[in-house]
């Protein structure tokens, strides 16, 4: 088999119920043992992409390839190299869960001899092997019935992972072990994860790609995203200087910075300063030399490193900003995009 | 085939361990006792000269009406339901090989439901007296046949309860659906004979394949021995059609 092929390859993707593009002509590639991170708000066709990919449901137009076998016309081939988690976790309720992982696992084609080493190893590492082993899935705790989810979607070391939101409904401790187990499979699996808890993406992903409604907006490493989607970095500052000795400040440490708020701290004589800066500058040190030849008071110079959260709203706002501006004013576009973002948290909470 | 097998080793396995098995089976033995006492009855009376295993198999449309649809409602639709359907169709078994897989599953459970009925007699037979009597309520011809009927008709009754619970994800509406179409198919044929189509010339067409199609007719040539090619082909294909049109139903709506 060509190893130089992506995992998966995908080409102008498009899905329509009836007038409604769930996802419209998108465009991805990931390589083999990556492991990468779904993002978008609810209803912006994660769920859809993936259930292309796995081959259960057929695209309307593009090409979907994994392992570079495509989906549409060669589904067995790519049925024998997934292991797919859906987003709802579905699990017969009247089953013990070693017996259902040793039907999977027939099922996946596990050679007869390695099957019980298979199931054991892949309960092992989802830590069923112990108490919940022998247990009907049907009274298994929403933790343990993921687990399961999980251990069904590695049994057959798979060359393809997808799993849809796997990590939901998990404690700290379980999410933190599915963690570690998603880190081990980097370089041996490829992985596809959709997640909404983006720290957990951008701490295991290797690549982010975030799609909103049915496109994809943001394609790349998180690092790379922060460039893209967020060009200036913010500073935080606490000194003994006040607003106006500050801005006097600004341009000794560089003439591009902008002094966005300042506020009293809770001690006296304690001011707060945040300032705004292009990303590829880093200004830290700066702060502290200009702030040592003041002879002033340096409480904290910190650089304020966006999250993959800011990277998410402000991709996903542009994309809002992109799809309505043709049917109003730009202000009232940014309005409604505004009202969207806002919207998109709620639901995320 | 190693994934059919897989399945159909699974299915049995379900059937095994749900306590809906002993339930259904513990209550078709009673309703068929029953039956059969009433026909033990009427035989014994002596109003008619038909032995008594075939007036037995007259009656075999009330437990088809009752087990088929309990039998079957479950199948497709509670795996659609609980979204297992999904799961299986990402592996690499087909969704003929699930649909096989279901409805052999539910064949077996229904021949082996009807195969425990076969006692009847020999228990009838134990606590009589006469020979006459005996060899009465013994008599194997008419169950050769009736059995036969029953596992012939049975593959096109099963077929269609599977077709009706792949089309919907709730149990009971293919449990109703399944039921109004097997009232079409058993009694329909019956029902259009008393028709009075014999009066309209036009329609005299229809009398070829009305009795083509009637069940009871089948039974009663069944019975009587008569074993024609013609009811194999009606059922089997049928069955056949309504198993290709579920697969495509499952694998057109996972």
């Amino acid at each position: 088999m060509d190893t130089e092929q992506p995992a998966i390859a995908v080409v102008n993707l498009t899905k329509s119920y009836g007038p409604r593009k769930a996802i419209d002509s998108i465009s991805f590639e990931v390589a083999r043992g990556q492991v990468v991170g779904f993002l978008g708000p609810n209803g912006a066709g994660k769920s859809t992409t993936m259930r292309i990919l796995t081959g259960i449901m057929p695209a309307t137009s593009g090409i979907a390839r994994v392992c570079g076998f495509p989906v549409a016309s060669q589904p067995a081939e790519v049925k024998k190299r997934i292991g797919y988690m859906p987003e709802s976790n579905p699990l017969p309720e009247d089953m013990r869960v070693v017996e259902y992982l040793r039907y999977r696992a027939r099922l996946k084609e596990v050679p007869a001899r390695q099957l019980r080493d298979r199931v054991e190893e892949a309960m092992e590492v989802c830590e069923l092997h112990r108490k919940p082993r022998r247990r009907l899935i049907g009274v298994l705790s929403k933790g343990y019935r993921q687990r399961v989810g999980i251990a069904d979607a590695i049994l057959s070391q798979p060359e393809v992972i997808i799993m849809d939101e796997p990590t939901i409904g998990l404690d700290p401790h379980q999410i933190l072990s599915i963690r570690n187990l998603i880190d081990s499979l980097r370089g041996k699996m490829t992985v596809i994860l959709s997640s909404h808890i983006l720290p957990e993406i951008e701490l295991c992903c290797d690549k982010v790609i975030i799609i909103n409604q049915g496109r994809v907006v943001a394609d790349g490493t998180s690092q790379s995203l922060r460039e893209q989607f967020l060009p200036t970095s913010r500073y935080r500052v606490r000194t003994s200087l006040t607003e106006a000795e500050m801005k006097a400040l600004l341009p000794e440490v560089s003439p591009d910075l902008t002094l966005d708020a300042s506020k009293e701290a809770d001690q006296s004589s304690v001011f707060e300063h945040l300032m705004g800066a292009p990303a590829r500058l880093d200004l830290t040190e700066g702060f502290i030399d200009a702030l040592r030849r003041k002879q002033a008071r340096i409480h904290e110079v910190a650089r304020l490193q966006p999250t993959l959260e800011d990277i998410f709203m402000s991709a996903t706002m542009r994309s809002w900003d992109q799809t309505l501006s043709p049917f109003g004013k730009p202000d009232k576009a940014a309005a409604m995009a505004n009202e969207s973002a806002e919207a998109a948290t709620e639901e995320r909470v | 085939m190693r994934h059919f097998l897989t399945l159909f080793s699974h299915e049995l396995r379900m059937l095994l361990i749900a306590p809906a098995t002993y339930i259904a089976s513990v209550l078709f033995l009673l309703l068929m006792g029953l039956i059969y006492v009433l026909v033990l009855n009427e035989a014994g009376s002596g109003e008619t000269d038909q032995p008594p295993a075939a007036l037995f198999f007259q009656v075999f449309w009330i437990p088809v009406f009752f087990m088929v649809p309990l039998l079957t409602m479950r199948s497709i639709a509670e795996e659609r339901r609980l979204g297992t359907l999904e799961t299986l169709m990402t592996t690499p078994a087909t969704a003929f090989q699930v649909v096989m897989s279901k409805f052999l599953g539910a064949y077996v459970f229904y021949l082996i439901l009807w195969g425990l009925t076969i006692l009847f007699p020999f228990v009838a037979a134990s606590g009589l007296a006469s020979d006459a009597d005996k060899t009465s309520v013994l008599e194997f011809a008419p169950m050769y046949g009736g059995y036969l009927f029953v596992a012939l008709s049975g593959a096109l009754y099963i077929a269609l309860g599977i077709f009706a619970s792949s089309l919907t994800r709730s149990q009971l509406v293919a449990g109703m659906l399944c039921f109004s179409l097997l009232f079409i198919i058993v009694i329909s044929g019956q029902l259009l004979f008393r028709l009075p189509i014999q009066d309209f010339a036009w329609m005299h067409w229809l009398d070829a394949p009305l009795e083509y199609i009637r069940s009871f007719q089948h039974l009663e040539d069944f019975s009587r021995g008569v074993i024609d090619t013609r009811p194999f082909f009606l059922y089997l294909s049928n069955a056949a059609l309504l198993l290709g049109i579920t697969t495509l139903v499952v694998e057109s709506k996972a």
